[in-house]
C-alpha cells in the first residue's frame, strides 16, 4: 500500500477513536451523579451538552478556517478581535434602539440581525488583511490587537454612557457562561452552524489549496478574493453563535487546533477539521463534567481554558520567534 | 504566445513596471535579465496575476488575463516564486497531487496519479515522494516545487529566479532540466534570471529590462555584447567566445 494510503487510514483510524472518546464523554456527562427526576434532568444537561458541542465545533472550525485563510497558525478569529466586534454591535443595538425595543424583539430575529451586521463588518474590515496587502505576522498581530482594544474600547464607552436600565440588559446579554445558556437560541444557532458548515464544506475542496498561501492559491486557480470572503462568513456567523451562547473565549480555538495539526500529522482538511471539532468537543464537555463532578465549583471552566490557552498562545509566539 | 500591451504597475507614487509592451514566443526558453528593482520579478507576477495590473493588457494565447476564469488560466499557465514558505506540513507527494488541483479541483483520477508518478521520476524523487518538505534540504525542496507545476502540466511554466540558494551543480541541473522540459515536453518556459552566464547558455530569447521598461530584447548573440550589458547594468562587462558559448565576466 502506498504510503500516503496508509497515512490517510491512520489518520481515519485515529479519528475514529477520537469520536468514541467523545461520545463517551458526553454520555458520562448526561449520566454521571443523577439523582431524582430523570425527565428534569435530561432536557436540562442536554441543553447544556448541546450548547458545548455547539459552541465547540464553532470554535474549532472558525480557528482552523481562519489559519487557513491568514496563513498562519498562531492566530485566531478572537486573537483578531472577531468576539469583540461580536460585543460592540450588540452594545450598539442596545444603544440605539433600548433595551426595551431590544427585549420585546423575538430574540431569534435579533440574533438573525447581530449576524448580519457581523458577517458585514468583518468582511469589510478583515478582507483587505488576507488579500496580500500586509505580509508580515507582527502587523497582523498588531492589527489584531489594535482591532481589539478599539472594539471593546467603544463598547466600555457606549456602556458608561448608557441609561442604566439598558446596561443591565445588556450585561445579561454579554456576560454569558456555560452554565447561562439562552435556550431560545438554541434552535437558531443549530440552524446557522448547519447553513455555515454546509457552505464550508461546498468550498472545501479549494481550502487545501488555500492553506498553501494567496500566490500558490492563485497559480492553481483558485479565485482567492472570492474564497477568502466566503470563509470570512463562515466564520463571522461560526463567531456569532459561540460568541452569543457563552460570551468570548480567546484561546481555545488555538489551543485545539494546534493540537489537531499536532497529533493528525496530516495536513488535508477533511482531517484536521474534525480533529479540532472533536478535540474542543471532548475538552469542553469533559473539563465542565470534571470541574463539576469533581470540584463541585461551577464557574471556572473558562478560566482554565484561557489560562492553558494564554500559555500555549506564548510558546507557540516564542518558538515562531526562535525560527 | 505571451502577449503585454503598455503593461503597467505602481506601488504608491513609484512605477515599478511601466507601460512594457513584450511579446514573448511560444515554445523554448525565454529569460528576462536586469539590475536589482527593473521589475522583472513584478512583469512575472503581473503575467500570473498575482498582482493586478493598473493598466495595460496580457493575453495568454489571446486568454486575457483579467477577464479569463483563473482556473482556465490555471490550466495554461503556471508560475514558481522564489520563496516558498507553507504553514501546512506536506509531503512532496501532497506538494506535487496539488499541481492536479486545476485539473481535477481535489478529486484525483488514474490518469491524475500518472502524471504525479510521471512529475516525481521526472525530478528523481521517487524516493524522497514520502518524506515532509521540511526534512529536505533546499534543493530537493525546489525540485519538489518544479513537480509540482510540471504536475500542473501547463504549456507556459514561469519561474522566478529559480537557482536562488542553489549551488553550481543543482543550479546548473536545474537548467538543464527546464531545457529538456522545454524540448521533450514542448513547454513554454520563462525564467528570470541574475546570472547572466546561464542566461546566455541556455536561452533562446533574452529580454533585458531596466527601470521598468525593456531596454533590449533578442538572441543571446544580440544581448551579450559588452555595451549592451553595459547599457542594462551600468558596470563594465568583458565577454568571451567559450565552447560556443558567450561567457560574460565581469568581478574585475
Amino acid at each position: 500500500m502506498p504510503p500516503s494510503l496508509s497515512r490517510n487510514r491512520a489518520s481515519i483510524r485515529f479519528l475514529v477513536i477520537t469520536a468514541t472518546l467523545c461520545v463517551a464523554v458526553c454520555i458520562f456527562f448526561m449520566t454521571i451523579g443523577v439523582k431524582g427526576n430523570w425527565s428534569f434532568i435530561l432536557p436540562f444537561r442536554g441543553a447544556k451538552l448541546l450548547a458545548m458541542l455547539l459552541v465547540a465545533y464553532s470554535i474549532a472550525v472558525s480557528t482552523v478556517l481562519f489559519q487557513t485563510v491568514s496563513n498562519n497558525r498562531i492566530l485566531s478569529p478572537s486573537i483578531m478581535g472577531f468576539d469583540a466586534l461580536y460585543a460592540l454591535i450588540q452594545t450598539c443595538l442596545v444603544f440605539t434602539l433600548g433595551a426595551q425595543a431590544v427585549t420585546a424583539i423575538d430574540p431569534r430575529l435579533m440574533f438573525a440581525v447581530e449576524c448580519a451586521i457581523m458577517i458585514f463588518f468583518s468582511c469589510l474590515l478583515y478582507r483587505w488583511l488576507f488579500s496580500g496587502a500586509v505580509r508580515s505576522l507582527h502587523t497582523l498581530i498588531l492589527v489584531g490587537l489594535i482591532f481589539g482594544i478599539l472594539f471593546r474600547s467603544f463598547s466600555g464607552f457606549l456602556q458608561r454612557v448608557i441609561d442604566p436600565n439598558d446596561f443591565i440588559v445588556l450585561q445579561d446579554r454579554l456576560f454569558a457562561s456555560f452554565n447561562s445558556v439562552d435556550p431560545n437560541l438554541l434552535g437558531i444557532s443549530l440552524l446557522m452552524v448547519g447553513g455555515a458548515s454546509f457552505f464550508a464544506w461546498r468550498i472545501s475542496p479549494s481550502l487545501d489549496v488555500m492553506s498553501l498561501g494567496r500566490e500558490t492559491a492563485i497559480n492553481l486557480g483558485v479565485d482567492h478574493r472570492r474564497v477568502t470572503t466566503m470563509i470570512l462568513v463562515v466564520i463571522a456567523i461560526l463567531v456569532s453563535v459561540s460568541t452569543a451562547l457563552v460570551g468570548p473565549v480567546t484561546f481555545f480555538g488555538l489551543l485545539v487546533a494546534s493540537l489537531a495539526y499536532q497529533l493528525i500529522a496530516n495536513a488535508k482538511h477533511r482531517f484536521v477539521l474534525p480533529a479540532a471539532v472533536l478535540f474542543a468537543m471532548i475538552s469542553l464537555v469533559g473539563g465542565q463534567m470534571i470541574l463539576e463532578r469533581l470540584f463541585a465549583f461551577d464557574t471556572a471552566l473558562g478560566i482554565v481554558i484561557e489560562f492553558v490557552g494564554g500559555l500555549f498562545f506564548i510558546v507557540l509566539l516564542i518558538r515562531k520567534g526562535a525560527r | 504566445m505571451i502577449s503585454i500591451e503598455n503593461a503597467t504597475k505602481r506601488y504608491g507614487e513609484t512605477i515599478v513596471v511601466n507601460g512594457v509592451s513584450l511579446t514573448l514566443p511560444a515554445g523554448g526558453i525565454t529569460t528576462i535579465i536586469g539590475p536589482n528593482g527593473a521589475g522583472k520579478s513584478t512583469l512575472l507576477s503581473l503575467i500570473s496575476r498575482l498582482l493586478p495590473l493598473d493598466s495595460g493588457m496580457i493575453a495568454i494565447d489571446g486568454l486575457d488575463i483579467v477577464s479569463a476564469p483563473s482556473d482556465a488560466l490555471a490550466r495554461r499557465l503556471s508560475i514558481l516564486r522564489q520563496d516558498n514558505t507553507m504553514t501546512a506540513r506536506l509531503t512532496v507527494r501532497d506538494l506535487v497531487e496539488f499541481g492536479r488541483y486545476p485539473h481535477s479541483k481535489g478529486r484525483l483520477t488514474a490518469a491524475d496519479g500518472r502524471k504525479i508518478e510521471e512529475a516525481l521520476a521526472y525530478l528523481d524523487l521517487q524516493t524522497l515522494a514520502d518524506r515532509f518538505l521540511d526534512e529536505l534540504s533546499g534543493g530537493q525542496r525546489q525540485r519538489a516545487f518544479v513537480a509540482m507545476v510540471l504536475c500542473q502540466d501547463t504549456d507556459y511554466v514561469l519561474f522566478d529566479e529559480p537557482l536562488n540558494n542553489l549551488d553550481m551543480k543543482h543550479a546548473v541541473t536545474m537548467m538543464k532540466l527546464l531545457q529538456k522540459a522545454a524540448t521533450e515536453l514542448g513547454k513554454t518556459i520563462v525564467i528570470v534570471l541574475h546570472d547572466i552566464n546561464f542566461a546566455s547558455c541556455y536561452s533562446d530569447h533574452i529580454v533585458a529590462m531596466s527601470n521598468g521598461t525593456v531596454a533590449f530584447q533578442g538572441t543571446p548573440d544580440d544581448i551579450v555584447r559588452p555595451d549592451v550589458l553595459q547599457a542594462v547594468y551600468d558596470t563594465t562587462f568583458d565577454v568571451h567566445e567559450l565552447h560556443g558559448n558567450r561567457i560574460v565576466t565581469y568581478f574585475v
